[in-house]
């Protein structure tokens, strides 16, 4: 900061004009602006004292004091908010994969911030990769692909004003091996480009305005996390089957019929599309038509309208999408050559 | 005239002297807590170094009746800087103007109105100015000390 004292000036005059000048100044204190994060960098705190007095042959007298100026320094603070309610639900594999953090100047000066990612800070399941920083550069909040800018450190770092925030998302691939349910952290850090440390850590003449800058409570450097959260289905097989002789026992010879079912079951999150279904009729059997059925509904062994179909050597059913937890049974016979 | 003003801030002391020989001097310092010599914290006042919102000022304001002859009905005026809210004076003393100086008395005496019509205790924050008022005379060739402080906004 500058301090001053400057030279003042003095008088003696008539009692209302003394207070005419107390009037004058006194415009000035209600103009005071309200910021949250603080008085703006660089303004000037002034003050100046009068004293009134009368002298003995009676007149009324009036000094100013000298007038003594103080410049606020620029605070240097931020603070960084992972904006998605909840863990984003992202598939393993995916990529361009969203988490939107803000990033909220603290501080009474504008201020540039450098803004950086941390994958590997463990607390997590896996580790995302990182592929871009992407600045909301139209202010609405939502990811507009093409619109929005992507970050690149040095060249647009954002510069915010005092309790100005901005969106950023933070775009990441998933590894396809991450499993259902797992977790994967990303931390986004801001640092305030004239400087951070410890707080009260100050950087001479560079603060707006013509001030120092000093370190806030932050440190001027903050970082939260946010996380992925791996939404992933998959589909277990069981097969059983049944023997029925021409005896009513269940003896698998020649003639006996063997009815086979398949259950199909989704397990994980989310659903499974297309899943099909097809499984060969074993050698040494003959499939018996008109014989497959799904979910106890019998399907027509023409390739039509309804899911299933017999292709001359296998069985084939289209389950379409099937939800998480939900189990498909499919039965068929064959005859035993 | 430039030229003159920067001689006269080299020139001149950090007090203003009316030609009657009274002067007012107004200082301003950054109150800070620190560790004392036995650990335990302790308020200090130092030059301004950094200033920067939620910092603690004290403004002293020094007095002097340098003149042969006595002041009477001396009078103190400080309107709270922009800026600054006002936190309190040490000194009994003062009374204090939440409406820009029309009014004036204890705080806890004061109250503001607002645009509506409704009214409501004043705080600290709301004082604009802060006044002494001398019922003795400074005699000639005495004076004294005054401070208030304040928050940087």
């Amino acid at each position: 900061m500058r301090y001053q004292a400057m030279g003042a000036k003095s008088s003696a005059f008539r009692k209302n004009a003394a207070l005419a000048a107390v009037t004058a100044v006194t415009a000035c204190v209600f103009a005071s602006p309200a910021h949250s994060a603080g008085t703006p960098a660089g303004t000037d705190i002034t003050n100046v004292a009068t004293a009134t007095y009368e002298l003995p042959n009676g007149d009324e007298a009036s000094i100013d004091s000298n007038i003594v100026t103080l410049k606020v320094d620029e605070l240097l603070d931020v603070s960084v908010a992972w904006s998605d309610p909840s863990d984003v639900t992202v598939p393993a594999g995916g990529s361009g994969q969203r988490l939107k953090f803000t990033v909220t100047n603290g501080g009474n000066g504008a201020e540039s911030f450098t803004l950086g990612t941390v994958a590997n800070g463990g607390g997590d399941d896996f580790d995302p990769s990182v592929t871009s920083i992407v600045l909301d550069s139209n202010g609405n909040g939502a990811y507009d692909a093409g619109v929005d800018t992507v970050y690149a450190s040095g060249s647009n770092d954002p510069q915010l004003d005092p309790d100005q925030s901005i969106t950023v998302f933070v775009l990441s691939s998933i590894p396809a091996a991450a499993g259902d349910g797992q977790r994967g952290r990303i931390d986004l850090t801001a640092v305030a480009r004239t400087g951070s440390g410890a707080p009260g850590t100050s950087f001479a003449g560079q603060g707006q305005g013509g001030g120092d800058a000093v370190v806030g409570a932050t440190g001027a450097d903050a970082e939260d996390d946010g996380y992925y959260r791996v939404a992933k289905a998959s589909v277990a097989f069981v097969k059983s089957a049944t023997v029925a002789d021409a005896f009513g026992g269940a003896a698998a010879t020649p003639g006996s019929t063997v009815t086979y079912t398949l259950a199909a079951t989704v397990s994980g999150t989310g659903s499974l599309a297309n899943l099909r279904v097809s499984d060969p009729v074993p050698a040494g059997t003959t499939y018996k038509a008109g014989s497959l059925t799904l979910e106890g509904t019998p399907l027509t062994d023409a390739a039509d309208a309804d899911s299933g179909s017999f292709t001359g050597t296998a069985i084939t059913v289209g389950l379409g999408t099937v939800a998480a937890g939900a189990t498909r049974t499919i039965t068929f016979q064959v005859k035993i050559d | 005239m430039k030229i003159w003003l920067a001689l006269l801030a080299l020139l001149a002391p950090a007090t203003a002297m009316a030609a009657d020989n009274v002067s007012l001097t107004s200082k301003v310092f950054v109150e800070r807590v620190k560790p004392g010599a036995d650990g335990k914290p302790v308020t200090v006042r130092e030059e301004p170094g950094v200033v920067t919102p939620g910092d603690r000022l004290a403004f002293v304001l020094t007095y002097r009746n340098g003149g042969a002859q006595p002041a009477t009905g001396f009078t103190l005026t400080n309107p709270i800087p922009p800026s600054v809210a006002f936190a309190g004076t040490d000194d009994a003393s003062a009374s204090v103007s939440v409406d820009g100086g029309k009014t004036w008395g204890a705080l806890a005496s004061l109250k503001v109105v607002a645009a509506d019509g409704t009214s409501r205790p004043a705080v600290a924050a709301d004082v604009t100015h802060v006044r002494w008022s001398f019922g003795q005379p400074i005699a000639a060739g005495s004076g004294g000390e005054l401070s208030f402080r304040g928050v940087v906004e």
